[in-house]
């Protein structure tokens, strides 16, 4: 059992499970909005940019943290960038080899993980004073957190914008002859915006201690 | 320990950690060339089987079972785009063509003309996609370009051997506005295109996307269906099939096609 506390403590848990709601990413530590416009117009683009957010993210955590102690501070964050960047290029390229339609649609947004905030966030805020195990599930934690955000959210985009779900039809769409008319706007970024500013009230109005005093 | 601020160490540190990502991304990038080169090609013969109608949108075939219906059922042939002459298959090896990549390189390429449809490169030779039954050529499938609204659009138009008659359209690659410019993917619209003409009387180019909604293909063979919203992608359109389809593009290819040019 020791074994275990050891490995996967109270510490490692907080570390794992809180940015998952309590602290996410996009709700409460507003980060990585302007990818979240981006890629949330279609269930599976969020799904395959959430994933690849949290592989960069444990991943660049991992090895930020591995290397913390020997980094000297003067060049720390152009190391955590050069680390960063080299883990999207390579996710972009096993995107390309095994997704490849996908891929062509998101080869500019995978790209743009490297200018993520959450990445280079939890790798100058977290990974660079806590142990390499740690590191990694806070990764894990932040890319699912950004994930389950971005599929809310393409969730409600995809379906009243083209009337599917994962790019089933659901609700007929009036021009392929059924009687949904799709509202247009859901499928530009503005209504990204109104949608992450709704999901950012409810959770305040839900957890009121992430309420500033004014 | 070493003194981590010292100069001799910061420059030690950043070249370890250039060389490791350096490794880290060359043994991915040529480890994964081959499957991505195989998908690139695959997904241009799946996009030109599209075109042809021996895909239905939606259909999801195997790379296998893709490969097969390509194989039975096409010849690529390279032509010389200014003369509209078919390039001697000893000459280049049409598999191993790709017309992109061509009107990219200086030496497979030329300056385009002055037009309106935004090509500024054209490639000395593009690729013909000749869909045969039998010795018979039923449709040719041609690769057409252009600028759209927001970014290059890259399309397939599939022609009867009179060089004439439209039997398909596709756009594979495109980023115009989902929902308004991006509706010229909906494969809805894309037969709207099925049996309309390319030219007049006169062998000019005619073809255009209007305002509103097209007649019936015999009453009214020269008029698209306009996109509502997308004025800017619509003409777009418009510009680069009557540039493609002038003697600029492939005209004096489908001249040679109506004279009984065979593959």
């Amino acid at each position: 059992m020791t074994g275990i506390a050891a490995v996967f403590g109270k510490g490692e848990r907080t570390a794992l499970l809180a940015p998952i709601i309590a602290n996410n990413p996009i709700g409460v530590q507003v980060l990585g909005i302007c990818s979240a416009l981006a890629v949330t117009t279609r269930m599976d683009k969020a799904l395959v940019m959430g994933i690849g957010v949290t592989i960069v993210t444990a991943c660049a955590n991992l090895a930020v943290s591995t290397v913390r102690n020997w980094v000297p501070n003067s060049i720390r964050i152009i190391v955590q960038l050069a680390i960063i960047a080299s883990l999207v290029i390579v996710v972009d390229q096993v995107l390309k080899a095994y997704l490849y339609e996908l891929s062509l649609e998101l080869s500019v947004f995978v790209g743009l993980i490297i200018t993520n905030c959450i990445v280079m966030g939890r790798a100058e805020g977290y990974a660079m004073q806590n142990s390499p195990w740690a590191s990694f599930l806070d990764g894990v934690g932040n890319g699912l957190g950004y994930a389950l955000v971005l599929l809310l959210v393409a969730l409600v985009r995809e379906l009243t914008g083209a009337g599917r779900i994962f790019g089933y039809v659901v609700l007929p769409v009036a021009s392929d002859g059924g009687w949904y008319v799709p509202n247009g706007l859901m499928l530009l970024a503005p209504s990204g915006l109104f949608l992450i500013a709704l999901l950012v009230w409810l959770l305040r109005t839900w957890k009121p201690e992430l309420q500033e005093k004014d | 320990m070493p003194k981590l601020d010292s100069t001799r160490y910061t420059f030690l540190f950043a070249t370890v950690v250039c060389v490791v990502c350096a490794l880290l991304i060359a043994v991915s990038a040529v480890g994964l060339r081959e499957r991505q080169e195989t998908n690139a090609l695959l997904y241009r013969q799946k996009n030109v089987l599209l075109a042809a109608g021996l895909v239905k949108p939606g259909e999801d075939l195997s790379a296998k079972e893709l490969v097969r219906v390509f194989d039975e059922n096409i010849r690529i042939r390279l032509v010389d785009i200014a003369t509209g002459e078919l390039v001697p298959l000893e000459t280049q090896d049409p598999k191993d063509f790709y017309q992109r990549k061509a009107r990219d390189d200086p030496a497979q390429s030329r300056v385009a003309p002055p037009n309106n449809a935004g090509v500024s490169r054209l490639p000395t030779w593009g690729a013909v996609y000749f869909v045969m039954q039998g010795d018979d050529v039923r449709l040719v499938v041609l690769p057409i370009e252009g600028a759209g609204m927001w970014g290059p659009l890259y399309g397939i138009l599939a022609l009867e051997p009179d060089g004439n008659t439209v039997r398909g359209l596709t756009f594979y690659d495109q980023k115009e506005t989902p929902g308004l410019g991006g509706e010229i993917s909906n494969p809805k619209w894309q037969a709207v295109w099925n049996g309309r003409k390319v030219y007049n009387d006169k062998w000019e180019p005619q073809l255009t996307v209007i305002k509103g909604k097209a007649g019936p293909p015999d009453k009214d063979p020269h008029h698209i269906d306009g996109l509502s919203g997308a004025t800017i992608t619509s003409n777009a359109v418009s510009r680069l099939t009557a540039f493609w389809m002038s003697n600029e593009g492939w005209g004096r290819f489908l001249k040679r096609l109506r004279e009984g040019v065979k593959p």
